[in-house]
């Protein structure tokens, strides 16, 4: 990094912006597609929006320490709003958008928001909702002017009229930014972001200039992240991830941030852009290789075959000429020819051709996917993070990187492990507080800084790796003792493309038993091929040829679990296949899409029951949310089945 | 029927109701011995949604094609604006500011659906077939400016992620969105549609219905729908026309039509209470 600037004044989002808009003036700093076509915009114009409309809100009244919630898809209007809160001395908090009514009523009631800036109409009719029941908004904003002429705009404005007044108030209001900007230091709040808890109600983790810009100067070196950096903002801008890649990383670095049309165009803007730096979770990583398979099969079988041959030598080769291993010169060659033939068109076509570092976190990966995107030499890494840690605890340098660790502490970042195996970890990003919340601030950071994280997890010898095992509440006994560790089974069975999701049950049990869900794409791919009708992902779900199909998945992954002495008692007897997709709306998984194990514990108690029981099948009834918030009910006959296990426990007496 | 003020009036939902645009007099359309539509006469005013119901071949549809120009009739007049309107192949009603949709979708199959909405803007073309085949100089800044405005309503109905997809791959609820598109992209001042939401889902029918209400809202455009699902006429429309063999049984705004016993008798069937 080369900076102009002494390093000792960028100490908040708005002294950053201030530094790239002289240093980076000409560069562009955002981009968005808007009617067909990439509007960009350079740091230069970005200050100059941001400034106008920090002005407008210091018109509209809005005070030091007030909580600005900020609620819509990634556009960079909201991204500018957010940092010109930041000018005026405000906080931002950023919401999840496709949060129902009551979720968002509790955040905005919690911080006590006055202001509330909204991307669309939809998002304005949910905030009006809430407000029957929460008093503190004064201010709804909004971006998106379509269907909002007729509501009564006494205390509504639209977000470029505010930018207008901001702007016509310039010589009046200035001093007073200039000194609202002035009292910004390392330890003011830079945003707050509410956790998505898997359990009980949302945390609004407070995070400092210092968590950020610390976490971000840090990260940025590690990588080498520099200003001609791309990146495609199209994760929930109020998930941390987004915050630092978008905001702290591309911030500091002043690289830019691309903004796709809308959600569902998301893969043919990450096409045209073709970003250098790139984050997605698991899951994108997967349905993209689902996606890819899917169309293979559909190929010509002269496509088909050269396809084959290539990733076949590309998976032999591909991640040691990543990793910058030995490799004999024919396999170069031949990988080379394989770069022209499949895995550049291929990675054209993911919009991947550019990648120079990509992430993925919150979720394990399965081997085959990881290493699949590796081999194509798509520079794929590992991290592990937390909102509480302005994301970074460990991540994998290139050159180390594998499927089953996390990576080594990030710079700055200290790690231990507790007796209990739980990871704790303490480092500048570290959280300041939660918001009026003491009591769970203390039970998470100890007086010395330490934060645990309540993940179990071990470095593995040699490498000084971190690996997870699971969360640290989850990992159980069964009535026998022996350890179980329901991650650690689920995510093996995640791994095959037919299993979009899975929770396996068996804390205190004799015995293991799981839910399964089928993922709709790939099954039904499958289905159409096979010339199988369905009408209904209920009834897709309890075919019975799917049904074998998910068996043999059982059982493989039973053999593969009783690999594992210390795990093989996790083996799952029973399983059904559910009648419904876990969906956050109906509160089974949380926004960030992990799966609520209390809650599903609770709500599908009978059918939990009647895997523990004899019976071969049970009818239940679901209660289910639709997307506009209204309730109906499914009603289903599952069919229960067994699963062979493999039998360890004589060997395992014997070997003691 | 109820009384409004010549000049115009607002609703209670606020929207700017203003003076008769299009009137119908008189109008008999026969094809051969048999009259489709017997002597009808209404009116549709500026920046209202008008809707024709009635049962299957009360003549619904051979009325959307008088208003679009398709049908002439054999007896009565139009006035439009004021004038009354000569007799003019349809390609000139839609010059007049006329635009539709069909009941059974009428798309470029093998074309994207940027080029089907683009076909929408054909009657707003200045040069001509030659400069544009050879996409010479004003031609192709034409054309920018052109799809500038398509995009825009590519962006209105949110279809974006399906821009570059041939009509063909769609689903039938798409489909329909992009014939509104491109009946849109004419900036019409009198929106035609013939059954908009014929077929579709429940959440489909409360797409196109949010759609029908903000292009109303944004453009100020006067809509004329024929419809069957009653749900979606009585909630949509400001007044109603109700046809039934040929002849006008019924006409003003959802309330009185619903209390109109030819009405109820004729089409909702005889009432139990």
């Amino acid at each position: 990094m080369t900076t102009t600037a002494p390093e000792a004044a960028l100490h908040s989002v708005p002294a950053l912006l201030a530094r790239n808009a002289s240093q980076y003036a000409r560069l562009t700093a955002y981009r968005e597609k808007e009617f067909g076509i990439w509007q960009a915009w350079t740091w230069a114009q970005v200050a100059d929006e941001v400034r106008a409309m920090a002005l407008g809100f210091l018109a509209l009244g809005m005070a030091r320490g007030d909580h600005v919630a900020i609620i819509g898809r990634n556009r960079p209007a909201l991204y500018w709003s957010m940092v010109a809160a930041q000018s005026v001395g405000a906080i931002p908090v950023p919401l999840y958008q496709d949060a129902v009514t009551e979720e968002m009523a509790y955040v905005l009631d919690h911080c006590g928001a006055r202001f509330a800036i909204c991307g669309d109409q939809e998002q304005v009719d949910k905030v009006i909702e809430v407000q029957e029941s929460v008093s503190g908004i004064e201010q709804i904003l909004y971006l998106d002017r379509r269907g909002m002429r007729k509501y009564d705009h006494a205390q509504m404005n639209w977000l470029m009229d505010v930018q207008s007044e901001g702007r016509a108030a310039e010589t009046r209001l200035a001093p007073e930014l200039a000194r609202r900007l002035a009292e910004q230091d390392y330890d003011t709040t830079c945003v707050m972001l509410y956790t998505s808890g898997t359990t009980g109600k949302p945390k609004g983790v407070v995070l400092s200039n210092r968590n950020i810009i610390e976490t971000a100067k840090a990260s940025c070196s590690f990588d080498k992240l520099g200003f001609k950096d791309e990146i495609l903002a199209y994760l929930p801008m109020a998930w941390v991830g987004d915050f630092i890649f978008s905001m702290g990383q591309a911030y500091w670095a002043g690289f830019c941030v691309n903004c796709p049309e809308n959600a569902t165009t998301m893969m043919s803007d990450l096409r045209e852009i073709g970003p250098t730096y790139f984050f997605a979770p698991p899951r994108v990583f997967e349905t993209m290789l689902t996606q890819v398979m899917i169309r293979m099969e559909d190929a010509s079988p002269a496509k088909k075959r050269l396809f084959d041959r290539y990733m076949a030598h590309a998976r032999k080769v591909g991640g040691a000429i990543l990793d910058g291993k030995p490799v004999s010169g024919g396999d170069r060659l031949k990988y080379r020819m394989g770069e022209m033939l499949v895995y550049g068109p291929l990675k054209n076509t993911l919009g991947l051709s550019n990648i120079r570092v990509a992430y993925t976190a919150g979720e394990a990966i399965g081997p085959e996917i990881f290493d699949f995107y590796r081999s194509l030499g798509i520079n794929l890494k590992q991290l592990y993070g937390q909102t509480e840690a302005s994301v970074f605890i460990t991540q994998q340098p290139d050159g180390e990187v594998r499927s089953d660790t996390v990576g080594v502490p990030s710079p700055g970042v200290e790690v231990r492990i507790a007796e209990s195996g739980e990871v704790f970890y303490r480092s500048p990003g570290t959280f300041v507080e939660y918001y009026k919340n003491a009591e769970s601030t203390a039970s998470t950071k100890d007086a010395e800084g330490w934060v645990a994280t309540g993940d179990a997890g071990f470095f593995e010898e040699g490498t000084g790796h971190l690996r997870i095992i699971d969360r640290a509440k989850d990992v159980g006994k069964m009535a026998d003792g022996r350890l179980f560790a329901p991650k650690y089974v689920e995510n093996k069975l995640k791994f095959y493309p037919n299993i979009l999701e899975a929770v396996v049950f068996g804390s205190g049990r004799d015995r293991c038993t799981a839910f399964i869900n089928i993922d709709l794409t790939a099954v039904g791919n499958w289905a159409e091929r096979n010339n199988i009708g369905y009408s209904s992902y209920q009834e897709l779900a309890g075919h019975p040829q799917v049904l074998a199909q998910i068996q043999s998945h059982v059982e493989e992954v039973n053999a593969s679990v009783a690999q594992d002495p210390m795990l093989s008692g996790c083996q799952i007897h029973r399983f059904l296949v559910l009648h419904k997709e876990l969906d956050a709306d109906d509160g089974e998984m949380t926004r960030t899409r992990k799966v609520k194990r209390r809650f599903i514990e609770e709500k599908f108690a009978d059918l939990i029951a009647a895997l523990y029981s004899d019976a071969t099948s049970v009818y239940t009834e679901t209660e289910v949310t639709y997307e506009d918030g209204r309730k109906g009910a499914l009603k289903a006959t599952l069919e229960l089945r067994d699963a062979a296990v493999v039998a360890l426990a004589g060997q395992r007496m014997a070997a003691e | 029927m109820l009384d409004q003020p010549a000049e115009g009036y607002v609703t209670a939902d606020g929207r700017q109701i203003g003076p008769v645009v299009l009137e119908l007099k008189n109008i008999t359309l026969r094809f051969g011995g048999v009259e489709a539509i017997k002597n009808i006469s209404f009116d549709i005013r500026e920046g209202e949604i008008r809707a024709i119901i009635g049962p299957n071949g009360a003549g619904k549809s051979s009325m959307m094609n008088v208003i679009s120009g398709f049908y002439v009739p054999q007896e009565g007049e139009i006035l439009y604006k004021g004038y009354k309107r000569r007799k003019m192949p349809p390609y000139q009603v839609a010059r007049t500011g006329i635009a539709r949709t069909f009941q059974n979708i009428a798309l470029f199959e093998g074309m994207s659906v940027l080029d089907n909405i683009m076909t929408g803007r054909i009657n707003l073309m200045k040069s001509g077939f030659l400069k544009q085949a050879l996409w010479w100089g004003p031609a192709s800044r034409e054309e920018d400016e052109h799809r500038a405005k398509v995009e825009k309503v590519i962006d209105f109905l949110e279809i974006q992620h399906i821009r570059k997809t041939p009509v063909a791959r769609l689903p039938y609820g798409l489909k329909k969105r992009v014939e509104l598109a491109r009946a849109l992209a004419a900036e019409p001042q009198i929106l035609l549609l013939d059954e908009p939401m014929a077929g579709m889902n429940v959440e489909e029918k409360e797409d196109m219905s949010r759609f029908i209400l903000d292009v109303n809202d944004e453009f100020g455009t006067t809509i004329v729908l024929i419809e069957h699902d009653m749900g979606v006429v009585m909630d949509l429309s400001d007044r109603v026309v109700v046809m039934d063999y040929g002849k006008k049984i019924g006409d003003g705004t959802p309330d009185e039509v619903r209390g109109n016993q030819d009405v109820i008798d004729a089409y909702l069937g005889v009432a139990h209470e």
